[in-house]
């Protein structure tokens, strides 16, 4: 991947208001040029504002954008170098394939055989040679999408906004278009901007997510750092599953932390958090980095949980719920506080899964670089 | 194909009272038109009885020179009136799904007011109306004709904009975006996008526009001139005397040009692309 330093966007403290309702709230980031970026957030917190202000669809109230170091503040969308992949593709249906995408080059007056020449390059690109003449009703969601894509990759703009790509396609064709996306932007070396609100999307295409909530950046940050440091309890919870427990941070020190929930029981880190001493801070749990045992193995529980010491890291409970999905079984567990905490287990062999039951009283444990110390 | 007696509980095409219904229903509608034009062709100056054969009533009512002249002028009329209703109306529909502005509903509202209005209440207005601004009646042809079209213009131009309303309700906004940002300016998203996308709309408006417009008789009948006969208005006084089978013959003409050009229109936009606007 080509990742140039500059910033192919700045997004300058733009807000976008409609009446009483902000949609986007001061929000200033950076897209570099060559970056697959994605807005990540759930529906109606202005990631699809921000989107169309940055295609010229929407004025922001206040704030700047600027692409490729002009300001594109009072520049329609027809003048922008950059195009859109709309969420209903927006195939114009009276046109067939061929016209549809050489539409844009028709316009700006390019010459035939350049077109043509364009056109058959960008089908190619898609993987939608063969299908010239056909019209988009007799095509699937799945090759209209190509259709736009080639569309507008056609025009080779500097920055391709994608809005909601995947939502309209069914689970398979969508896992098998997210790595296409990410093997296209990887070809074509253009910057692709997308957005949307299914988090495994965002982490197996995008290069840095900025998770939108409410208008603000929740956080922004490569996929990896989204899932295992999350910024805040909002980001924790909307990436991936988590369990999550109110606490008091009673140790803090360069190497090591400590703190208590009630409702878990002490946790122990191997690294500072640099919060407030005795301060409210909440405990986030990934249900994969928690291991389950038959209790008694005590041995094997300390065997694992070495890194803290006694009495951390560990925890009882019952087997309330169960439910196998193949590749992993995922256990709600009461503890003994009352509190429910997720746990998933993979099946590494064909009979794991038949290893607890519900009403099962269980020992836990995680390790030390585990749990995740949220401040706010 | 294999054969089945029994009638499921849904076939309601096999049942017999469902066929009779549609039966007695396409007679209901259809007869006096074929007796009309069965008539035309009839030997006989009275229309009672059949008398043979004939086809001397056609020759007549085309060397009728007023009735040729009636015709002539309804169809001017018709054609003026629906291409500028089909612009007005177009036009109006665009504004009114487009923008939001102050005293929308009002203006919706009064935009449909022709079509609800008892037709006799606008003929008496356009006989004031015109009278009032001293509208000149003696102006030469075509232009003796303005103030009928612009009677006519008033009542079709709403259906057209009904029409093409309810068609711009399913377009997708984001066809004219993506045209737009492709490169196009307002005017080629319009005509590229929008435009293909009201067309079926737009050639329905038309068919009922000129519809309309031929065979209106009460509105024309307050805003025609004695130079300004349209072909209703000419049979209605030629019904006063007798009704001929030449009134007869003419009709005919009248309603094979209507199907006549129903069906080009049909066949030109598709039925499907018509059926998709209601």
């Amino acid at each position: 991947m080509t990742e140039g330093k500059q910033p192919i966007i700045e997004i300058r403290n733009v807000s976008k208001r409609f009446g009483k309702v902000t949609a986007v709230d001061n929000i200033s980031l950076d897209i570099r040029a060559g970056e697959f970026f994605v807005l990540l957030g759930p529906s109606g917190c202005g990631k699809t504002t921000l989107l169309r202000m940055i295609a010229g669809f929407e004025m922001p109230t206040e704030g700047q954008i600027i692409i490729d170091g002009q300001d594109m503040s009072l520049v329609p969308p027809n003048k922008r170098p950059v195009n859109m992949v709309f969420q209903s593709y927006a195939v114009f249906p009276h046109m067939n394939v061929t016209d549809n995408v050489g539409y844009g080059l028709r316009i700006s007056g390019i010459s035939k055989a350049e077109t043509r020449d364009r056109v058959a390059e960008a089908l190619e690109l898609v993987k939608l040679g063969g299908f010239e003449d056909r019209m988009p009703d007799q095509m699937s969601g799945g090759q209209r999408q190509r259709v736009a894509l080639a569309r507008s990759l056609v025009m080779r703009p500097k920055v391709l906004l994608l809005d909601e790509p995947l939502s309209a396609l069914d689970a398979k064709l969508r896992a098998q278009m997210q790595f296409e996306l990410a093997d296209l932007q990887d070809k074509v070396g253009i910057t692709f901007v997308t957005v949307t609100h299914d988090q495994d999307e965002a982490l197996s295409m995008a290069s840095r997510v900025a998770v939108i909530n409410k208008g603000e950046v929740a956080q922004l940050a490569p996929p990896s750092d989204l899932y295992e440091y999350p910024a805040n309890r909002f980001v924790a919870d909307f990436v991936g599953s988590v369990n999550i427990f109110e606490g008091r941070l009673t140790l803090d020190e360069p190497d090591k932390a400590a703190v208590n929930c009630p409702g878990l029981g002490k946790i122990y880190l191997n690294h500072g958090v640099t919060g407030p001493h005795g301060a409210n801070v909440w405990i986030a749990l990934r249900p994969e980095k928690i291991y389950l045992h038959v209790p008694g193995e005590g041995k094997a529980v300390r065997a694992a949980a070495q890194d803290a010491p006694d009495g951390h890291n560990l925890a009882r409970g019952t087997i309330k719920g169960m439910s196998y999905l193949g590749d992993v079984t995922l256990y709600d567990i009461q503890l003994e506080g009352g509190h429910i905490i997720r746990v998933s287990r993979p099946n590494l062999s064909r009979h794991d899964q038949e290893d607890f039951t519900w009403d099962d009283k269980v020992s836990m444990h995680w390790r030390a670089d585990s749990p995740v110390v949220l401040l706010s | 194909m294999f054969n089945r007696t029994a009638i499921a509980p849904l076939e309601y095409t096999r049942k017999l009272w469902m066929r009779s219904w549609v039966g007695l229903t396409m007679l209901f509608l259809y007869a006096p038109l074929v007796v009309l034009m069965i008539f035309s062709f009839n030997d006989s100056k009275r229309n009672v009885v059949w008398k043979g054969f004939t086809l001397k009533y056609y020759e007549k009512a085309l060397n009728n020179d007023s009735l040729v002249e009636a015709m002539v002028n309804s169809l001017t009329i018709a054609f003026l009136a629906t291409i500028i209703s089909l612009v007005i109306g177009a036009l109006a529909a665009v504004m009114l799904w487009r923008f939001r502005f102050p005293f929308k509903g009002l203006v919706e509202g009064t935009m449909s007011l022709p079509i609800i209005v008892p037709e006799i209440c606008l003929g008496v207005a356009f006989l004031i109306f015109f009278a009032k601004l001293d509208w000149p009646t003696d102006l030469a042809w075509p232009l003796n004709l303005s103030a009928i079209t612009i009677a006519h213009i008033t009542f079709c131009f709403p259906f057209v904009a009904m029409v093409v309303r309810a068609r711009l309700a399913s377009f997708n906004r984001e066809e004219e975006e993506a045209a737009k940002d492709l490169g196009a300016t307002e005017w080629q998203a319009f005509r590229d996008v929008l435009l293909p996308h009201i067309k079926p709309s737009l050639v329905a408006g038309a068919l009922l526009a000129f519809t309309l417009s031929l065979d209106d008789f009460v509105i024309t009948f307050f805003t025609s001139g004695p130079d300004t006969i349209t072909f209703p208005v000419k049979v209605y006084s030629m019904v006063r005397f007798s009704v001929t089978p030449e009134v007869n013959a003419a009709s005919t003409i009248l309603i094979i040009l209507t199907v006549a050009l129903t069906f080009i229109a049909l066949k030109y936009q598709g039925v499907k692309g018509i059926a998709e606007t209601h």
